[in-house]
């Protein structure tokens, strides 16, 4: 992981070319994009991992969906920031209403909803299951959310603002912005890991102390 | 089972008006909201026009928001819930029922007296067919999503805030579409497609928002 | 007392043979063991009283009862069918009543018997009302109400639901010695006519052969 990431880096900040349009601050977007995806990525990844285990109660699942959720909240506030930082010099502003932007901000409200939802009952498998039902609920609305924003969008701001790069894009900046995708899925997969780990070793303790008191 | 759903109905519309007014309260603070704005942004009639979509919606949102932790919380709370859910009608069933007392005293009354906050922002009377149509159709959804959150919340440590942080989010598209119907309508457009989106929304929460809050209020 | 007045409630005839049956029954609470492996057989016409120190799992088996919490393993059957075939069927054979009364004290307890009865397709509260000797107080906002007269109201909800099987969580809390004895006649009459009841209690309930008493161990 350290690897893909220095490797990563070291492709991103050095080795590709500057954008003949956007200058040296294409470089944010090795940092901007792939936490883009993996936002995306990881709630998808928490409401399959809701479905399975709100429909078949395998106790790993709602878990996973706990350990995910502020993981998936800070590449998505990531994202925010890095996006702000290129905007600045791109569009002039630290923020647009983009169409985009906003539906990423509501996604980031998603996350946080689920965590303060999943930590604020006194019985943590009540808090897994209800979060469980909020992460089902919140998949159902995005696509709505998304299209509705985009709608919203058009209505108030006839497509004026400078899009990015356009479907083309150079493998030199291609081959950079995929082992950073690489490298932010192998930080997901071990922070989760992790968590997991002491989820279960947190769990464990518990039953013990309750045993012998 | 539908005389069961009614007598739910019932009590809450009774509990609701007996406890704290609520359908006045709603309502008051609607029209409140509404008056804040406008003294926030100022007389001028054309910028008033301006925003009127956004101020009554945000205020319509807000007035539904407040309640929202009242649909399951005191029957959580005093027993009532276990009561309801051991009872013969399904959870489903109870959930949609709840809700629909909900917008009964909150969204309904708003609608009906919606026209007078529409004055308040300088909105004219050919507009307010389409104000009260897509606030007759919106409250509902919101009364919908919220009660859903709200099923969520029942028994947790957490009251109105997280109520309002987990529903806010979703009321997004409710909030675009309803003052999109209202801001076309005022530029003299055609409005029904929005509306006629706040209805397919609807369509879909109508089954959803009870079968998710069945599921959260289970257990 | 109002006790020979009054009618004893009568049953659906699926109560006359009924039994109901626990097999193998596990709790978990907390991610904690409360109790495994607890089978009984209860007949018609029989009371099962659950007795057991504080953490024992009382509250907890009377909740997998009502289907108000999912066992961690085992079954619960009444008259042979199984509650995890039809939760709706099994719950209309039963009346819960919690450790909390469930009551709104703006409603009267006529306003509260009618609601309960109409919740399992009654319309008959009368009854349940003069059982209870609540004749005089049935138009008593239950904000006047003492705890004991509280609890009758919420004891008189049993009898309106008219059902066979009650589950009552400590149904005497607060009840004077008098009223204790009259919810007992009123459970001995439910009995006779073939009704079940399974309740549970740290007061002592005069011996007789009806009742039965279970014992949970400390976890």
């Amino acid at each position: 992981m350290v690897i893909l990431f220095a490797w990563g880096l070291y492709l991103a900040l050095w080795a590709s070319p500057p954008d003949y349009q956007q200058g040296d601050t294409v470089r944010i977007m090795y940092v901007h994009v792939p936490a883009a995806w993996m936002a995306m990525a990881i709630y998808a990844a928490m409401a399959v991992a809701a479905v399975i285990g709100f429909v078949w109660r395998h106790p790993l699942a709602e878990l996973f969906v706990q350990a995910a959720a502020p993981i998936g909240a800070v590449f998505t506030a990531v994202c925010l920031v890095t996006g702000s930082f290129w905007g600045r010099p791109m569009w002039g502003a630290w923020w647009v209403w983009d169409a985009r932007l906003t539906s990423v901000l509501i996604l980031f409200f998603l996350y946080v909803g689920y965590i303060e939802l999943s930590r604020s009952f006194d019985d943590p498998a009540k808090g897994l299951r209800a979060g469980a039902i909020l992460v089902m609920a919140g998949a159902i609305n995005l696509p709505i959310i998304k299209f509705s924003v985009e709608w919203w969008n058009t209505l108030h701001q006839p497509a004026s603002i400078l899009r990015m790069g356009g479907p083309l894009v150079d493998p030199s900046m291609l081959h950079p912005l995929l082992v950073m995708a690489a490298a932010y899925l192998c930080l997901f997969v071990t922070l989760v890991t992790m968590r997991l780990e002491t989820a279960l070793l947190q769990r464990r303790a518990r039953q013990r102390r309750l045993a012998r008191g | 089972m539908i005389p069961a759903l009614l007598a739910i109905v019932r009590r809450e519309v009774r509990l609701s008006l007996r406890e704290g007014w609520q359908a006045a309260t709603a309502l008051l603070f609607f029209i409140l909201v509404v008056m804040l704005l406008a003294f926030g942004i100022g007389p001028d009639p054309v910028l008033l026009r301006r925003v009127a979509p956004g101020a009554l919606w945000t205020a319509a949102l807000l007035s539904c928001l407040l309640s929202l932790d009242r649909i399951f919380a005191a029957d959580h709370y005093d027993g009532m819930l276990d009561r309801l859910l051991a009872s013969p009608v399904p959870a489903e069933g109870t959930a949609l029922a709840k809700m629909l007392a909900h917008w009964l005293t909150t969204g309904l009354p708003l609608t009906v007296f919606s026209p007078a906050a529409g004055l308040l922002m300088n909105v004219p009377a050919a507009v307010m067919p389409v104000m009260v149509a897509s606030l007759a159709i919106g409250t509902l959804l919101l009364t919908l999503v919220g009660g859903a959150m709200a099923a969520l919340m029942a028994g947790s440590r957490r009251g109105g805030l997280t109520i309002a942080l987990l529903t806010l989010p979703l009321y997004v598209p409710v909030l675009i579409f309803g003052a999109g119907a209202l801001d076309k309508a005022l530029a003299g457009k055609e409005a029904g497609h929005a509306v006629l989106f706040l209805a397919a929304l609807l369509c879909a929460a109508l089954p959803l928002a009870p079968l998710g809050a069945a599921a959260a209020l289970r257990e | 007392m109002s006790l020979q007045a009054t009618v004893s409630p009568r049953l659906p005839a699926s109560a006359a043979s009924g039994f109901l049956a626990v097999s193998g029954l596990a709790c978990v609470r907390g991610e904690r063991m409360v109790f495994t492996d607890l089978s009984f057989t209860l007949a018609a016409g029989h009371a099962l009283i659950v007795r057991g120190p504080n953490g024992a799992g009382k509250s907890s088996l009377l909740r997998m009862l009502a289907g108000l919490l999912r066992p961690a393993a085992g079954t619960v059957g009444l008259n042979g069918t199984a509650m995890a075939d039809d939760g709706i069927a099994w719950r209309r054979n039963l009346a819960w009543l919690g450790h909390l009364d469930a009551l709104r004290t703006t409603e009267t307890p006529r306003e509260t018997l009618r609601f309960i009865a109409r919740l399992h397709g009654r319309t008959d509260f009368q009854t349940a009302l003069t059982a209870l000797d609540l004749d005089s107080l049935a138009d008593t906002p239950i904000r006047f109400l003492s705890a004991g007269q509280k609890r009758r109201v919420a004891l008189a909800g049993l009898v309106a639901s008219n059902v066979p099987l009650w589950l009552a969580d400590e149904p005497t809390t607060a009840l004077d010695a008098d009223h204790a004895a009259l919810f007992q006649a009123v459970l001995g009459r439910h009995l006779a006519a073939g009704g079940l009841a399974v309740l549970s209690t740290h007061e002592t309930f005069p011996p007789s052969a009806e009742c039965h008493e279970l014992e949970l161990a400390a976890a």
